[in-house]
C-alpha cells in the first residue's frame, strides 16, 4: 500500500478507507464470501435489504441469464430485522470496515420500524430501496413518483440516528427529479442505479422464464445507462452520490466516479468472480499511481 | 481446506454419446480441489464466453483425489455447456468448488437412483461406498434412461448391482426407476438419488411407504453458488435455521436434502 495515494472518501459524513462497497443483495452480510474477499480491505460493506419481519421471498426460478446481465426476481426474501441484528451484525462488527445496511418495506410505515430498531447499532449508513412495491398506493414503488420518495425520505430522516442514503429506482423517466426529491427530503446521500425491469420469454415453453413474469436487470449489460444517470443526478443535488450498475474491475468503477459519484458498488459481477470488490480497490490504486493521481478526490466527478 | 476459484487444466474430453461428455480436469498441488471433494458435491463452471455471467452447477462424477484430477459428466443443454463441449485437453477452465454438502455415506444396503442427467453423481457414490467396506451386492443401483443411449451403466459394474428402466422399454425395465425398484423387489436401509423433480417426488412417495430414509439431491438455477444470494431456493417443510422462513439454498443447504425435510 503506497501512502501517499490517499483512496479514502468522506461520504456523507463517513470515513470511508476507500470508495469500494458491495451492491445490495449480491453479498449477503458477507459471511459467504469471508472465504474469496478480505472485509477489512473494503469501503464499506452493503447488505443485502432487510425488513421489520422475515419475507418468504418470489417462487422459482427467481432468475434467468441474459445477454450480458441476469434478470432477477428474488422477492426480497430475508429473514427479519431481529435475526439481522443478532446474527448479522456482531458478524460484520469483527471487521474494520463500514457497515451499509439496505432496508425494505412494504409500507412506510415497515421502513420506519426497520430504521427505529437499527437506530441504537454501531452501523455507518442506512440505505433505503424506494423500489419496492408500495402497497397502500396500489402497488407502484414508492420510488417512481417525486412526491412519495420526498415523503418517505422525511418520514425516515425524522427516526433515522445514521446518516440515510436513499437508494433510486432506475425505472424513472427522469432520475434528476428523484435525486432532487430525496435532497429536498433531506437525504444525506443517494446511490443508484437498482435495477432495470426486464422480461425473458422461454420460447420453448412459451411461457416466462421467471416465476415472477418481470425480473430486474442487473450485471454489465446495464453499465452505460448507469453511468448516465449517475451523471446526471450528481449534476442535479449537492448531496454525495454512489454509483452501480454493471460494474466489472476498476476501470468501470472509475467511469462512474469520473461522472461523479464518490463510491461505487460492486454488484452481479461478483457472481462470475466472488473477489471482484476487493479487485476494484486494487484496480483503482494501481490506476491513481500510473497516473500520478494523489487522492482520489481528483478524479470525483472530473469529467 | 475451504472451497475456491481455480483454474483446472482440461485433462481429457470425450464425447460419451450424444449430447452426453465426459470431461476430466485437474487441479495444480495448492489448488487441489479433487483432495476435498465428496460424491454429491458439485463445481460451479465458469464461460469464456463474457457475455455468460453465471457459472454452471455441475455436479462431480468421479473423484481421483491423487491425481488432483475430478470427472464431470454433462449433457450439452444450451450455450454454456455447448462452450464447455468445445475444450480440449490442456485448455483451461476456471471452476469454483467443491460446492454443497454432498451425500452422507451410511453402513449397510442401499438403493441407489439416478435418472437421466442425475446419474454422474452417482458413479462417485457408488464407488464411495464400496471402497469404504461395502459389498457389491448391496450397492444397488437403479438406472433411468430415456431410451438404450446407456451412458455410464457399464462403469458402475465393478462396485454394484445395477439395474435399468428405460422409458422406451428398449433396454430393462419399461417406465421408471421405481419400476425397476418394484420389479426386482429391491430393498434396502438408505436411499440415495438424484433426477428430474418427478423421479424424485416418485423416490420420496417410496421411500415413505416403506419407512427407509433417502437423501435426495435438488436442481435449480443459481447465481451466487456459495450461499449468498438466495437465487436457488427449494421449501422446505420447517422454518429453515439460516433463512427463517420457510426455504432452504439447494447451493449451500444442499443439494442432497432428506427427502422429508423439503417439500417438492
Ligand atoms: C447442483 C446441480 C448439479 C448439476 N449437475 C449436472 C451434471 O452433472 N451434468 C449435467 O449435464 N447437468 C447438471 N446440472 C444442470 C446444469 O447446471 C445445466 O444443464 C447447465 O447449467 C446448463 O447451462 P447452459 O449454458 O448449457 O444452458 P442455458 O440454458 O443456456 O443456461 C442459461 C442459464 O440457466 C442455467 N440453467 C439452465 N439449465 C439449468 C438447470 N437444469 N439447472 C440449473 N441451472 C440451469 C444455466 O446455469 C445458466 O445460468 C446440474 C445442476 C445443478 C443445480
Ligand atoms: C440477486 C440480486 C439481489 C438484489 N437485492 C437487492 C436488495 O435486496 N436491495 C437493493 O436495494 N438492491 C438489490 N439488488 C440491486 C443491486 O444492489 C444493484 O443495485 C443492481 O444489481 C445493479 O448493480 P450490478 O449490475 O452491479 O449488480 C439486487 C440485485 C441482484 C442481482
Ligand atoms: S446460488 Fe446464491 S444462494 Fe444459492
Amino acid at each position: 500500500m503506497n501512502t501517499e495515494r490517499n483512496l479514502s472518501v468522506d461520504f456523507a459524513g463517513v470515513r470511508m478507507k476507500n470508495p469500494v462497497t458491495t451492491a445490495s443483495g449480491t453479498f449477503g452480510s458477507g459471511m459467504e464470501f469471508e472465504e474469496f474477499v478480505d472485509l477489512n480491505g473494503l469501503g464499506a460493506v452493503t447488505t443485502k435489504g432487510v425488513a421489520s419481519v422475515p419475507w418468504e421471498g418470489n417462487p422459482v426460478p427467481r432468475i434467468c441469464e441474459t445477454y450480458g446481465g441476469m434478470l432477477n426476481a428474488i422477492g426480497l426474501q430475508n429473514p427479519g430485522i431481529d435475526v439481522f441484528i443478532e446474527r448479522d451484525l456482531p458478524f460484520l462488527q469483527k471487521y474494520d470496515t463500514n457497515i451499509i445496511v439496505n432496508v425494505c418495506g412494504k409500507t412506510p410505515e415497515e421502513y420506519v420500524e426497520v430504521v427505529r430498531r437499527l437506530a441504537a447499532e454501531k452501523i455507518s449508513l442506512l440505505e433505503i430501496n424506494i423500489s419496492c412495491p408500495n402497497v397502500k398506493a396500489g402497488g407502484i414503488a414508492f420510488g417512481q413518483n417525486p412526491k412519495l420518495v420526498e415523503k418517505i425520505t422525511r418520514e425516515i430522516k425524522d427516526v433515522a440516528k445514521q446518516p440515510v442514503m436513499m437508494k433510486l429506482s432506475p425505472n424513472v423517466t427522469d432520475i434528476t427529479e428523484m435525486a432532487k426529491a430525496a435532497e429536498a427530503g433531506g437525504a444525506d446521500a443517494i446511490s443508484l442505479i437498482n435495477t432495470l425491469t426486464g422480461m425473458k420469454i422461454d420460447i420453448h415453453r412459451r411461457s416466462f422464464a421467471l416465476a415472477n413474469k418481470t425480473g430486474g436487470l442487473s450485471g454489465p449489460a446495464i453499465k452505460p445507462v448507469a453511468v448516465r444517470m449517475v451523471y446526471q443526478a450528481a449534476h442535479a443535488v449537492k448531496i454525495p452520490v454512489l454509483g452501480m450498475g454493471g460494474i466489472r474491475n476498476a476501470e468501470d468503477a472509475l467511469e462512474f466516479i469520473m461522472a461523479g459519484a464518490s463510491m461505487v458498488a460492486v454488484g452481479t459481477y461478483q457472481f462470475h468472480h466472488p473477489s471482484a470488490a476487493a479487485d476494484v480497490v486494487q484496480g483503482i490504486e494501481a490506476f491513481m499511481e500510473e497516473n500520478g493521481v494523489k487522492d482520489i478526490k481528483e478524479l470525483i466527478g472530473c469529467v | 481446506m475451504a472451497k475456491r476459484k481455480v483454474l483446472a487444466q482440461v485433462a481429457s474430453q470425450e464425447r460419451l454419446s450424444g449430447e452426453i461428455y465426459s470431461m476430466w480436469i485437474s487441479f495444480s498441488e495448492e489448488d487441489n480441489i479433487a483432495e476435498e471433494a465428496q460424491a454429491g458435491q458439485f463445481l460451479s463452471l465458469y464461460c469464456r464466453e463474457g457475455s455468460r455471467l453465471l457459472p454452471r452447477p455441475i455436479s462431480i462424477c468421479e473423484i481421483d483425489r491423487e491425481k488432483g484430477r475430478l470427472r464431470l459428466v454433462y449433457r450439452v443443454a444450451g450455450e454454456g455447456t455447448r462452450e464447455f463441449s468445445t475444450l480440449q485437453e490442456g485448455d483451461t477452465i476456471e471452476v469454483l468448488g467443491p460446492l454443497g454438502n454432498g451425500f452422507t455415506k451410511k453402513e449397510g444396503k442401499s438403493i441407489l437412483i439416478g435418472g437421466g442427467i442425475g446419474i454422474p453423481p452417482m458413479l462417485e457414490l457408488a464407488k464411495a461406498l464400496f471402497k469404504a467396506g461395502g459389498k457389491k451386492e448391496d450397492i444397488q443401483v437403479v438406472l433411468g434412461y430415456r431410451d438404450n443411449d446407456l451412458f455410464l451403466k457399464e462403469e458402475f459394474a465393478p462396485y454394484a448391482e445395477v439395474f435399468v428402466s428405460t422409458e422406451d422399454g428398449s433396454v430393462g425395465t419399461k417406465g421408471n426407476v421405481i419400476d425397476a425398484v418394484n420389479e426386482h423387489q429391491i430393498s434396502g436401509g438408505e436411499v440415495y438419488a438424484c433426477g428430474p423433480l418427478p423421479m424424485l417426488r416418485g423416490v420420496k412417495a417410496y421411500a415413505k411407504e416403506h419407512h427407509i430414509p433417502a437423501q435426495i439431491s435438488m436442481e435449480e438455477r443459481m447465481a451466487c453458488g456459495i450461499g449468498a444470494c438466495l437465487v436457488c431456493v427449494c421449501m422446505s417443510k420447517e422454518t429453515d435455521a439460516h433463512s427463517h422462513v420457510k426455504n432452504k439454498r439447494v447451493c449451500k443447504d444442499g443439494p442432497v436434502f432428506d427427502a422429508e425435510e423439503v417439500e417438492l
